[in-house]
Order: C-alpha cells, then structure tokens, then sequence
C-alpha cells in the first residue's frame, strides 16, 4: 500500500465543499445586522475538501493505528480487553444519543433508569452502598473520591486532616489528584515485592491524616495480603481508605473491594467493563462509597422515585458538582450492556481468567526474563528487563521489536521500582492461541538479544516511522499547521 | 473469554497449579465473595438489544429549541460512519508512536483546527467538557500569577460551568469572586474595582454569554493586565468561526466545551472540553499536545510531546491531574469541521443567526412575549420575557413532539434556534404557542 502522509489541510482547495445546506428562507439577513466589531475580521483557515477527500484522508489515518481489533495489546494496567460490536451498536441507537440533557424528566425516562441499574449493578460489583457515574475518566474519578474523603472530614469538623497516604508504587494520577483535591501527599513504602510495608504505615497514622489511596493487587500484580490489617489500623486511625480500581480486573467474580474495607472507589469502565479506550478517550470513572459517604457523592444525582419513576435530584450536602451533566453516557451505556451480556454467572469468571492468562505467560517466560518476585500474580506482572544482563539490550528495544513482530508493547518503565520494568497484562479475552503467539515472539527477541543484539536495538524497522525525534519535538514545539506552515517556508 | 476446558486445564499444567482457585490462595478467605452477584442473568445479543429498545421507548426524541451550553447542530453521516474506524476506537493511548500515527495526527489536525477558531497559539489534545476546562484554565491562571489566588467569574458564564469552577477551587484552595451581572452583560466597572484591590490572578468572561447575547469586552484586555492579571475568555467553537475570537479581544486562554462541532446531543456527553492558550502560557497548559518531528529516515511524524508537564513525570508536582483526553470525541470535531470546512462553518452559524431572529421576531409580533435584554445582540440563542405560565407551555410543547425554551425563572424563557431548525419548525412552533 502506498505511504500516505498528508494533513487534512494539505489537501485543501480554495471553494472546495464537503456538505450540504437546505435553502435559507428565513428572509430576514439578521447576521448581516449584527456589529462589525463584534465578529472576526479574518476567516479561521479551515480546510476546504470533499467528501470523498475527507473519507479517504481519515481511512487513510485509522491504518496507522494499531488497536485491540488489530492485534494483541498487553498493555499492563490498561486492561486492553475486546469490546464487543454490539455495545458499539447499541450505544448508538438514536433513542438515546438525540436526547437533550435538559428535556423534561418525563421524556428521558429510559436514560434515567439506565444510569440508576448501571448504579446499582457497579454497586453490587463493587460490594458498596452508592456509586455516581458522573467522572468521566479514572483520574477525574479519584480526584471526585478524593473530595467525597474532604467533604466527609469536614462536615465532622475535622479540618486538620489534610493529608493522604499514598504507596511509592502507586500511579502518577494518585498523587496528583491529591494535588488537585487539596491534600498532602505522604508516602508509604513498599515492600520489595510492592506490597505496602505495614511497619512503614503505622507511624504515619495520626489525627492528620485523611485517608489512604490504594490499588489491589497492586502495581505489581500482586495481592495485597495485609489488607485487613491496614484497613482496621486506617480506621482505626479515623482515615478513609480510597480503592485505585484501575487494577480491579482480576477481583471481577472473586472479591469486592468494599469486603475488603474500602469505604470509596472508582472504576474504569473503559477497563474493567470493555468500553473502547477511544485513542485516549472518552472514558468513564464512576465512584462508588459506603453509605456514610453517599450524601457527598457529586451532583446531579439520578434517584428512583416511589411510583418507579426516575428523577434527577441535587442534594444539599453534597460535595457540588464535577460535570457539566451526568458524565459520559455514551461510554455508560457500553457498560450497561458489557454487564447484562455477561450476567450474574459468567461475571464469575472475568477475573479468574485474566488471572489464568497472566500466569501462563508469566511461568512461560521467566527464563528469559528476569522476574524481580516470584509467586502467583493476579492480572498482571512485570518483568525486570531481559534475563541475559550482558547484551545490553534494554526494555525499551524489546518493546520496539515487539512492534516488528506485529504486537503492541507491554506498559514500560513503570512501576518506578525497576530500572528495567516491562508490565504484562494479557485480559481475559485473549486465547491461548494469541498468548502462545506472543510468548513465542518474546522468547525469539531473548535469542535474538543474545546471538544478534543489533536487531533488537535497531528496532522497529516495520513499522510506518521508525526512531522518531522526541527531543526535538519538545525544544521546539510545534503545535499546529498554522506554525508548521510558517516554519516550514522560512526553512 | 474464548478459553476451552482442555486450554485451562493445559495452562494450568504450565503454571503449575491445580486449579484457578489456587491462584487465589493469597487471598484472605474472608475476603473471597461466595454470594450470588445482584445482577440480572446472562443476556444473549437478542435479548440485550430488546433491553435497549425497550428502555429507548421510554426516552421522547423531540424538536430541540433549547440550548444552554448543548446545541442540536447537524453532523453530517460521514462523521459518524468514520468514527466506527476500530482503527480509531480500540486504540489506546497512542504511548507507541510509531503505530499510533494515526491517532496523533487527527489529534495534530484537531489542535490545529481549535487554534484557528480560537485564534490562539496553542491548544492541547482536549479535556472532559467545557466546565472542567474552565476549572483546569482557572488553576492555569493562578499557577501563572505570582502569589495571587483569587479569580473573578463573570456571572453571564452559564452556571454548570461556575459550579464546577466552584467545586474544583473550594478544594484546591482558589478564592473565586462571581461578579454579578448586569441586564445580562458582564459588569465591566465591577470587575475594575475588584482589580483594583491587586489580589486577583484572573479573570474569565464567555462568548456569547449564557443567554446567548455577544457581549463587547473592549478594553477588558488591557485593563486585566495592567494590574497582572490573566484574561481567560469561554466560548462556543461553533460561533468562534464568525464571532470575534479569544486572540481578537486579548485573552491568553481560551476554553470551552466542543459539543457544539456536531456532536450528537448524547444526553449530556462525551463531548470534549478545550483549551486553547497563548504561547508564553504553554508549559502551564495541562493535559496531552501533539507535536511535528521527524524518525530516524527524515519522514515527518507526530508524537506527545511536553510530557514532563504531566501527572505521570511529576506526580504531585503535576499542574493538573489529568491523563486522558477525549481523544474519540476530537476526532468527531476534527471530521465535522473538516467537512463543513471555512464555507460551511460560517454558514451554519449565519443559518442559525437567521433562524434564531425569525423566531425572536415571531416571538415579538405575537404580543405574548417581550425582549428579556433589548438591543443587546445575539447568534443562535436568545432570551425573552412573558407572562404566560411557561410549565403549561412547555407541557403542551412536549406532547407535540418538541423541547420548548429553558425556563430561567421569573418569566423568562430561552431558545436557541441551530441550521438544523427549518422555518416550517419554527412557524409550527409559533402556531402552537398561540393556539
């Protein structure tokens, strides 16, 4: 196939039209009434294409991309499991998708109760009392639970307790969304197989803290086994403990995280609940509490009435609002259906099999590649880099020549607490075909590493681009056509 | 989930174990749930797509003569028919650039097209909505000013964007000052006294405001600034194709919700948030950008790029929290404008405009209504003043099949009229008004 490498505005013609408009019969000219001076003086330089210049540019992109429908995406703790066409389908029945977010309750009866059963059913899953859909990614979902956690402090009177304990080991949003939500980060250490180190924990409990944020299992894909522990000591304490649900893969049909003593958590519905990750986005972060918690869930709040009817309500002590209206209904309503398709029964075995798939590849590969702790993992595990210290070739080539043999590459250099980190999380819903397929590839890059370095080190050389310049990119950062354009001539 | 009993059983072999259950025997059993979950039985596709058309039946598709911050525009089918690119839909994050070109250029082209409408250098690769980008603009304004953290809102900002503004700064620790309004415009001289007093980091105004009207902010720029305050200015992308942009009146950050490129009414969202700035602000932007550069054979190439500005290099050092963006929905907005293009996008607004004064002047000419702000200009959304009980109205509205005009309270009732609107719509609904 030819190399494609326009930009829209590359193909752009003086005149040229891609749309269509009825007739204006108006008879009235208004926008010509309007001030000069209130309207721009130049046109905003937007392409000018066709239809079919426009579909054959955008077909052109998407087969630049690489996506779960292309191939296998062990992309640990993104939980790049298939999304079914279905969900796809029926998140866009126009019943749903041309309702206005401020019509009349009486005629979004069914978007209502949508979102009240998708409440209900997550709260169930998650074995606490209330969730409110309205986050619409999982950082936005942290930094609402982090506010439900202030909120709940507050209206005790507790306003000293401003900090939140968070594990070394934790992802980047954790300690930024504390940021945002106004809280202190402390860190807690973690042991060398990243569970949190109880004994580190301990004296960081005082009258100060507002709560902990976790992960369970954690960045390494292990089960925190203290739990309990930590959870009576936090409460004990007068903290809240927080549940990071981007791990809650493996604990779908097996263990809640509000048995364990979470008391607020959010879900990645793009993850745990095969919504497509979109390129980036949208998502949907939904948070869920214990019932001493719920009155601070955000607002608008959707609320069953006696009758059976569905209300959207606002509750005054709430912690306000975080969305424009009720979150990401599109991504909800994927959700909805991924839930009702697997139902009661085969939700029981989400968990267990990207459990399963984990260690298979795990126990497949550790003699090629260092495994820094050795033990049952749950939906994930990571590597320490290659076994082989000598060739030279790091985590980074490796991922690269993954790209050759038609994979994605595993999540790299996280967690922070090797120098080397390579992260594996198959899902669920890949066979053991794809898994063998991959494990096979991996051990021929370990021998390639080995008998022919420079292969793995030059990688990838399949690909569309190969080695691009990122320092250059952010010296001189060029953002738009408009200055592309501008530089482009002066060179 | 595809496995057999022999491919678990073979597996399990490999691993080692006897059973699934083993690799769970790190569990406290305490912990292990052994109920029945609370959900409903497994739904074959037939019996899932019924589940929807049934709960479908119990929304009301309508004729849509509101606004207030979402716009029923028209988006032609190509749009939506490239969106299902699984291409563009399974993809994740594009952290692998040499097989995510795809998604970075769209998101290249999307930058690009919110720079032109906003006339700003710079934009990121988009946030939530609207109002958590004014949220993230407001954090962005008092990271910039030195020891200064109040921010002045003007009122005529719709009030989901204010309250959500609110939220985020009552816990991050941000003074916000809402100026109050005056006859539906922002009250300039107020806004100078608050200066005045020397503590205030920003301040935010929108285009059009929240009831639709233009409003004029000469000299808001100058005076800002000359007491080191930042300029922020909310606006409608669609509107920005023919209104006097952002850049125009002196605003270093421009932000606001892209619902109204296209995007389906989608009771509420996704849509996107954007966020545009001059280049002296860049490096406080949050959230993704797409850069140019070239690979190691000279093609030219896109990557993300000014990573270390975010949470996952920072941490809680990070301006904002965000790691995401509505990378999907930016691609809706890409395509829309790319078809609508530099005729198209002012057309539709010129439509609108026309569209929205025959209905305010059949308003008018009925006698039952009076102009809530006379004189003061407007695009696609308007308010008017009435004695009528507007809950009966919009009642018997809605059993013919359309979303009548919000209800601000104290009589007075908006519309908004999009290019979608036909003059047999709006007559229609002239004749049911009166009847």
């Amino acid at each position: 196939m030819k190399y494609y490498d326009k930009l829209i505005f590359e193909l752009s013609r003086p005149g040229r039209k891609g749309y269509e408009l009825p007739e204006n019969n108006y008879g009235n000219d208004a926008f010509s009434a309007l001030p000069a001076d209130l309207l721009r003086k130049d046109n905003a330089e937007l392409p000018e294409v066709s239809e079919l210049d426009v579909v054959r540019h955008y077909t052109n992109l998407s087969n630049k991309n690489f996506g779960v429908d292309t191939g296998f995406y062990p992309l640990g703790s993104c939980t790049m499991k298939y999304n079914p066409k279905i969900n796809e389908e029926l998140s866009g029945l126009s019943e749903f998708t041309a309702i206005h977010p401020l019509q009349d309750e009486k005629s979004i009866q069914g978007a209502l109760e949508l979102y009240y059963n998708l409440q209900k059913a997550l709260a169930n899953i998650a074995g606490l009392y209330e969730f409110t859909l309205n986050p619409y990614a999982g950082a936005h979902g942290e930094l609402t639970g982090l506010m439900v956690m202030r909120a709940y402090h507050l209206a005790n009177g507790d306003s000293k307790r401003t900090k939140v304990i968070v594990p070394n080991s934790a992802h980047g949003t954790n300690p930024a969304s504390a940021m945002v939500a106004g809280l202190e980060v402390v860190e807690v250490k973690s042991k060398p197989n990243g569970s949190i180190d109880v004994e580190d924990l301990k004296p960081l409990l005082d009258d100060t803290i507002a709560g902990i944020m976790m992960t369970n299992p954690n960045t390494l894909g292990m089960f925190e086994t203290e739990i309990m522990e930590i959870a009576k000591l936090v409460h004990e304490a007068g903290g809240l403990l927080y549940y990071d649900g981007a791990n809650l893969n493996p604990l779908l049909g097996k263990v809640r995280p509000g048995d364990m003593g979470f008391d607020i958590m959010h879900i990645n519905l793009h993850k745990t609940f095969s919504t497509p990750h979109g390129g980036g986005g949208p998502g949907s972060g939904p948070v869920g509490v214990v019932e001493k918690l719920a009155k601070f869930l955000p607002n608008p709040k959707v609320k069953k009435n006696e009758d059976g009817t569905f209300s959207i309500i606002s509750d005054d002590e709430s912690l306000g609002s975080i969305s424009s209206f009720l979150g990401n209904f599109g991504v909800m309503m994927r959700a909805y259906a991924y839930i009702l398709t697997l139902g009661k029964e085969n939700i029981r075995n989400v968990g267990p099999l990207a459990t399963l798939n984990a260690n298979y590849i795990k126990e497949s590969l550790k003699d090629d590649y260092l495994l820094p702790i050795d033990g049952v993992c749950k939906h994930e595990f990571v590597f320490d880099g290659l076994k082989d210290k000598s060739t030279h070739v790091t985590t980074l080539n490796v991922a690269k020549r993954l790209l050759d043999y038609g994979f994605h590459a595993p999540t790299i250099y996280f967690p922070l607490l090797f120098h080397e980190s390579m992260m594996i999380e198959p899902t669920e819903t890949e066979s053991r075909e794809t898994l063998d397929e991959f494990i096979e590839v991996m051990h021929k890059i370990a021998k390639e590493a080995k008998e022919n370095p420079e292969v793995v080190i030059e990688a990838p050389v399949t690909t569309l681009v190969r080695k691009l310049d990122e320092t250059g990119a952010a010296k001189n950062p060029i953002l738009t056509y408009r200055q592309y354009k501008k530089e482009t001539e002066q060179a | 989930m595809p496995h057999t009993e022999e491919d678990i059983q073979a597996m399990l072999e490999r691993i080692g174990v006897n059973s699934i259950d083993e690799l769970y025997s790190d569990v406290p059993q305490e912990v292990i749930f052994k109920e029945e979950y609370d959900i409903p039985s497994s739904m074959s596709e037939i019996e899932l797509r019924k589940h929807f058309e049934d709960l479908g039946k119990k929304n009301r598709k309508l004729t849509v003569f509101a606004g207030g911050g979402v716009y029923d525009h028209y988006s032609p089918s190509t749009v939506a028919h490239l969106l299902q690119r699984s291409e563009f839909y399974t993809a994740y994050t594009p952290y692998q650039p040499e097989i995510s070109q795809g998604t970075l250029q769209y998101i290249f082209e999307y930058q690009s097209i919110i720079s032109e409408l906003t006339g700003m250098e710079a934009t990121n690769a988009s946030m939530y909505d609207g109002a958590t980008s004014t949220a993230e603009a407001v954090f962005m304004m008092v990271a910039s000013a030195k020891k200064k953290n109040r921010v002045l809102l003007s009122d005529t900002l719709p009030e989901r964007v204010i309250n959500v503004v609110r939220t985020y700064s009552k816990y991050h620790g941000v003074e916000i000052t809402v100026i109050a309004e005056k006859n539906g415009v922002t009250d300039f001289e107020a806004i100078k006294n608050e200066l005045e007093k020397g503590d205030v980091a920003g301040v935010v105004v929108a285009t059009p405001n929240k009831y639709g009207i233009i409003e004029d902010y000469s000299g808001y720029a100058d005076e800002i600034h000359s007491k080191k305050g930042l300029f922020c200015i909310y606006a409608d992308p669609s509107a920005l194709a023919v209104l006097k942009t952002p850049a125009e009146w002196g605003a270093d950050i421009a932000c606001g919700d892209g619902q109204s490129l296209g995007m389906p009414l989608n009771f509420g969202g996704p849509y996107l948030g954007f966020i545009s700035c001059v280049k002296g602000m860049l490096r406080k932007m949050p959230g993704r950008v797409v850069g140019v550069t070239k690979d190691a054979d000279g093609k030219r190439a896109f990557v993300l790029t000014l990573q270390a500005r975010e949470q996952h290099i920072r941490r809680e050092k990070a301006t904002s929290n965000i790691c995401s963006n509505q990378s999907l929905m930016a691609l809706y907005a890409t395509i829309y404008v790319a078809l609508m293009g530099k005729q198209g996008m002012k057309e539709i607004n010129v439509r609108a405009c026309d569209g929205a004064h025959y209905l305010y002047d059949a308003l008018i000419a009925t006698g039952k209504f009076q102009p809530a702000f006379p004189g003061e200009p407007f695009l696609k959304e308007f308010v008017v003043k009435t004695d009528m009980n507007i809950e009966e109205l919009n009642k018997r509205l809605l059993e013919n099949g359309i979303m009548g005009g919000l209800d601000l309270g104290d009589g007075r009732l908006q519309f908004a009229v999009t290019e979608k609107r036909t003059k047999e719509e709006i007559d229609n609904l002239i004749s049911l008004i009166i009847a």
